[in-house]
């Protein structure tokens, strides 16, 4: 802006007329930003990922395989529900004599915490990543629908959206958990559907709205684009729009969001789970471990702070990635 | 233009950038003088860095990343010497700028008045009924219809052309000696564009305000500038007052922009000529003269050698080439397009 | 101007492209139209130029895209080979598409910026499953190799590309269907001289090699004159003047191309732009046309007549249509002033 008051923060606006300048001849008008990101893609790409993002994706691997390999008992762990009644409470790293192999100690029943939590693990992450995926699926198809499309298809399903949003989300899961356990159990008799399709069904519902109006607005100022315009003048079909042109613009917005929305989605199992209708006990996930054990905090705090850290470097982690992904895929914007 | 009421001295400015794939010589040693109330226009294609040589003036750059070095004396002052402080203060009574897409150098969520009585604030020391009153007054300068209703509109309530004006009147807010007007029109219609280009002459008659016009299209300067730079990849290459110019330009740089423009008098269908290939990135300029990797009449030693600012038959007049073309004023009259190049002279 | 009618159009026959009074409307809130394109009619004979300028606001870029059916018109015929488009649906206007395509203004906004160059170009194949996929590949680097990139590059995506080569990516895409009809939106607005005049031969090459014919949008008549083998002058979503360019430069009929004309800025210094030859004041809203000719309230011709009754196109000079009820004569000049208040603004 002219002169006054304005200028002392020389940043990214000013370099990107400077990389117009000198970057991008051949083009008049100022498309300043969009130089710029050319240039930051171009560093970007070739910059390598940093220690944290690598740090990241470490745990995240190491406890996905640590998930698996337990669950396919590969693992020498104890057995998640036999209860040690001599080991009631023990304290993590507990010395030999007393308690043979409890690395992390026992919980309240004298049950092996390594064995829960690692067992935990998957249903932790089985859940909160079902959740997003039904929630990406569902919420990518609508919100694609309605960005591109736009007039009453918008109008509507952007009012489904809100509606769904003005519910607090751990009582609409409540509810939906509710509803669908009580259809469950009518059709699939006395037993009922897994617990965990259940609450996967439940925070993918409530999710959809989320990823839904985040892809929707990002369909939307992608749907304006004149490469879109142009296809319809070639004749390509609003599907083919949809997948060819639009998709793979959105895509990285929505994997952004997606991957914290597996944290969110972690977090809000174990929510759940201290309100009672999370993954149901004996079968453990971090959730319903500090849910179920929660009166302990005071006397055996590892109970709780053991699956409490798991998720919270878990939900760091996806948060950190989240942001990295964002970051190396958003500003791949074209650029003359 | 060696005179006393010299305003701006610019001498061997370089501006260089540290990116990822290398360092960018976006300026390489500019010299330019600019007499008070006069009208530098500044040409050239995008990339040949006219951009970054105003914002260098006006120590607009980047705290990071940016290296500039020469002299740059305003009145007699060397801006580089300026305290962050006194730059702010500098900007807007000194030196101001327009840019050539209003809508982002406007705060889309502030409404129009107070961006303007903000700019008189800043360097000004008066009330706010009076600040108020000057904004107006400016409004009403520029030539925008009901100023009092505007000063409470928002920028996306105007037109492009309004909203250019609007910028001239922030820019003119605290009477600057020295306007840069860095494309200001290549976003409007011709219609406004010939408006916009008519208030900035005809604010800086009244003003006796000095201004530097940065354009890619000759036209636009052809009947406005004083004189007026040729640059090219970072340098200057050619330069005379603008009758001088177009009567007896030898750059064949020069002579290239100037055809590629359409003109109203060609026939219809009419081949333009062009320039082949794009501009040299300023990472690894290439050696000799920068122009010969696209020049027509480029020789062996322009590829190694680069030629120096050399001064032409009429005052002021500088080019920078081995093998000048004939200029205009020595040509037979019918044969426009394309001038031969001379022998080894220079 | 603000004219309608029909008499600049030629016998139904001889036009591969026949647009009777088009009407497009777009909801503008609470409610209300507004006409984008009022009453507009034209045609296309095969193999000509079609120029189409005006400011922006003027419906050029609409009645571009109402041709295709992207938006769909209000009303009004847009006969194609003999086929009414408004009248065909679905699969029926989805055959027609590859027959007519279209150029955009901005070559980055154009391109998508996650395909690669030779899968962008080959969509109109892949889309009507045209050929095998050898060749395909073929007509892909033939197509690119005709505007001039290299299809060894075709495997790089747009942002590696400069403004004029994605432009030139842009037309061979647009080729690449052998379509009759290309519509250019302002191809070169975005684009500096150099490279404009590069893209403006491209494109009379391609048409020459295509078979082309088009329309190409621009608000420079001098543009649209180096193109054009007739122009139509747009005003507010009226059209004013339909005339060979040569003609329409050489003595324009209508008062507002007369104002187009003397705003191009002219590359030489002897001709000092001239301020009472500017347009002043801003396009109206098209919310709330003025009634009449909707050009009066900027014309210094205007009467009470103008305000009152519509002027119809008609003939004043072998080839040239104005829509005026005072069209200027050969050689008249005219001098805008203010803006006109004292009219009835109805």
């Amino acid at each position: 802006m002219p002169g006054p008051g304005e200028g002392t923060e020389a940043t990214t606006s000013d370099l990107s007329r400077f990389a117009e300048d000198t970057l991008s001849p051949g083009l008049a008008v100022g498309q300043g930003q969009l130089y710029m990101t050319a240039v930051m893609s171009e560093t970007g790409r070739r910059r390598r990922l940093g220690v944290g993002a690598w740090i990241a994706i470490g745990w995240l691997v190491l406890i996905v395989i640590l998930a698996v390999l337990a669950q396919l008992g590969a693992l020498p762990l104890k057995d998640p529900n036999r209860s040690y009644a001599m080991c009631a409470r023990l304290g993590p790293f507990a010395k030999e004599g007393t308690a043979p192999g409890h690395l992390l100690g026992c919980d309240t029943n004298g049950r092996d915490m390594l064995a829960r939590l690692l067992y935990g693990a998957w249903a932790s992450l089985l859940v909160s990543i079902g959740a997003v995926i039904v929630g990406f699926v569902f919420g990518g198809v609508l919100g694609m629908l309605a960005g591109y499309f736009g007039g009453k298809v918008d109008t509507v399903l952007t009012a489904v959206f809100n509606v769904f949003l003005s519910i607090p989300a751990v009582i609409l899961a409540l509810a939906l958990v509710a509803f669908l356990q009580g259809s469950a159990g009518e059709t699939g008799g006395s037993s009922g559907a897994d617990p965990k399709i259940i609450l996967i069904l439940a925070l993918g519902i409530v999710s959809i709205p989320l990823l839904g109006r985040i892809t929707r607005a990002s369909a939307l100022t992608w749907s304006e684009r004149e490469f879109v315009l142009s296809a319809k003048a070639q004749g390509a079909k609003p599907l083919r729009i949809m997948v060819r042109e639009v998709l793979p613009n959105v895509l990285p917005a929505m994997l952004s969001i997606a991957l914290l929305g597996v944290a969110v989605a972690m977090v809000a199992e174990g929510t759940l789970s201290i309100l009672g209708v999370g993954v149901k006990p004996p079968t453990p996930s971090w959730g319903n471990i500090i849910g179920s054990q929660r009166s302990s905090l005071q006397e055996s705090p590892h109970i709780i702070f053991e699956p409490a850290l798991l998720i919270f470097f878990t939900v760091l982690s996806l948060n950190f990635l989240g942001d990295v992904v964002r970051a190396r895929l958003d500003v791949r914007e074209s650029s003359v | 233009m060696e005179r006393d009421d010299t305003l701006l001295q610019v001498t061997d400015l370089h501006t260089s950038f540290a990116t990822g794939r290398g360092t960018v010589r976006a300026v390489d040693g500019v010299s330019l003088t600019l007499a008070a109330g006069r009208t530098l226009g500044i040409v050239g294609e995008s990339g040949s860095g006219k951009t970054v040589l105003a914002r260098s003036i006006m120590g607009l750059l980047p705290k990071r990343g940016a290296t500039r070095t020469g002299s740059i004396r305003f009145e007699g002052q060397e801006i580089g010497e300026l305290s962050p402080k006194d730059l702010r203060d500098f900007w807007g009574r000194q030196m101001a700028m327009i840019f050539q897409d209003p809508m982002t150098s406007l705060n889309p969520v502030m409404k129009i008045g107070k961006q303007i009585t903000e700019a008189i604030h800043e360097h000004l020391e008066v009330d706010r009924s009076h600040a108020r009153e000057m904004a107006v007054a400016l409004l009403r300068s520029v030539r925008i219809p009901e100023p009092e209703r505007r000063m409470k509109e928002y920028p996306h309530q105007l037109s492009g052309g309004m909203r250019q004006r609007v910028c001239i009147a922030v820019a003119l807010a605290c009477g600057p000696a020295l306007l840069f007007a860095d494309e200001p029109t290549t976003a409007l219609d011709v219609t406004v564009q010939a408006q916009v280009l008519e208030l900035i002459a005809q604010q800086q008659r009244e003003r006796h305000m000095a201004t530097i016009m940065i354009t890619h299209d000759l036209g636009v300067v052809a009947g406005r500038a004083d004189e007026i730079a040729v640059m090219y990849a970072g340098r200057i290459v050619e330069r005379a007052p603008t009758a001088v110019l177009f009567s007896e330009l030898r750059m064949p740089y020069t002579q290239a922009l100037l055809s590629s423009i359409p003109r109203l008098d060609q026939p219809s269908h009419a081949r333009l000529s062009t320039i082949p290939g794009r501009p040299p990135n300023l990472i690894t300029p290439p050696p000799g003269c920068r122009f010969a990797p696209r020049c027509a009449f480029a020789q062996d030693r322009c590829r190694t050698e680069e030629p120096p600012l050399v001064a032409g038959d009429a005052p002021g007049h500088e080019y920078r080439c081995w093998f000048p073309v004939d200029p205009p004023s020595r040509r037979p009259a019918t044969g426009t397009p394309v001038g031969a190049p001379n022998g080894g002279e220079a | 101007m603000a004219g309608t009618g029909t008499a600049h159009l030629r016998p139904e026959g001889d036009a591969l492209l026949r647009v009777e009074h088009l009407v497009v409307e777009f909801p503008a809130g609470h409610g209300r139209k507004v006409q984008a394109v009022s009453d507009v009619s034209l045609d296309l004979v095969e193999g000509e130029t079609l120029g189409i300028v005006g400011e922006s606001g003027c419906g050029k870029s609409t009645t571009g895209r109402a041709i295709m059916q992207l938006p769909r018109p209000k009303a009004g015929a847009v006969v194609f080979e003999g086929t009414n488009l408004t009248k065909l649906k679905g699969e029926a206007l989805r055959a027609q598409r590859p027959r007519l395509q279209m150029i955009f203004q901005d070559p980055i906004s154009s391109l998508n910026p996650r395909r690669d160059v030779r899968s962008i170009v080959r969509e109109g194949l892949d889309i009507w499953k045209i050929g095998t996929p050898d060749e395909r590949e073929a007509k892909v680097a033939a197509a690119l190799d005709d505007v001039g990139i290299d299809p060894a590059n075709a495997d790089r995506r747009p942002h590696e590309f400069s403004g004029g080569q994605c432009q030139r990516i842009s037309i061979a895409r647009a080729v690449i269907t052998d379509p009759k009809v290309i519509i250019c939106d302002e191809p070169v607005s975005a684009l500096d001289v150099s490279v404009q005049a590069q893209i403006l031969n491209l494109l009379d090459e391609m048409k020459d090699r295509y078979g082309l014919t088009m329309i190409f949008i621009a608000h420079d008549l001098a543009v649209v004159k180096n193109v054009s083998d007739r122009v139509m002058v747009m005003y507010l979503g009226k059209v004013c003047e339909v005339a060979p360019p040569d003609t329409l430069y050489a003595r324009p009929a209508h008062p507002y191309t007369a104002a187009l004309l003397a705003a191009i800025p002219v590359p030489d210094p002897a001709q000092r732009p001239d301020p009472t030859t500017v347009l002043a004041g801003e396009i109206p809203s098209p919310l709330d046309p003025p009634s009449g000719c909707r050009f009066r309230t900027r014309c210094p011709k205007a009467t009470e007549r103008c305000a009152a009754e519509e002027p119809e196109i008609r003939e004043v000079s072998p080839g040239q249509f104005v829509a005026c009820h005072f069209p200027l004569a050969p050689g008249e000049t005219i001098t805008f002033g203010p803006t006109r208040t004292d009219l009835p603004q109805i």
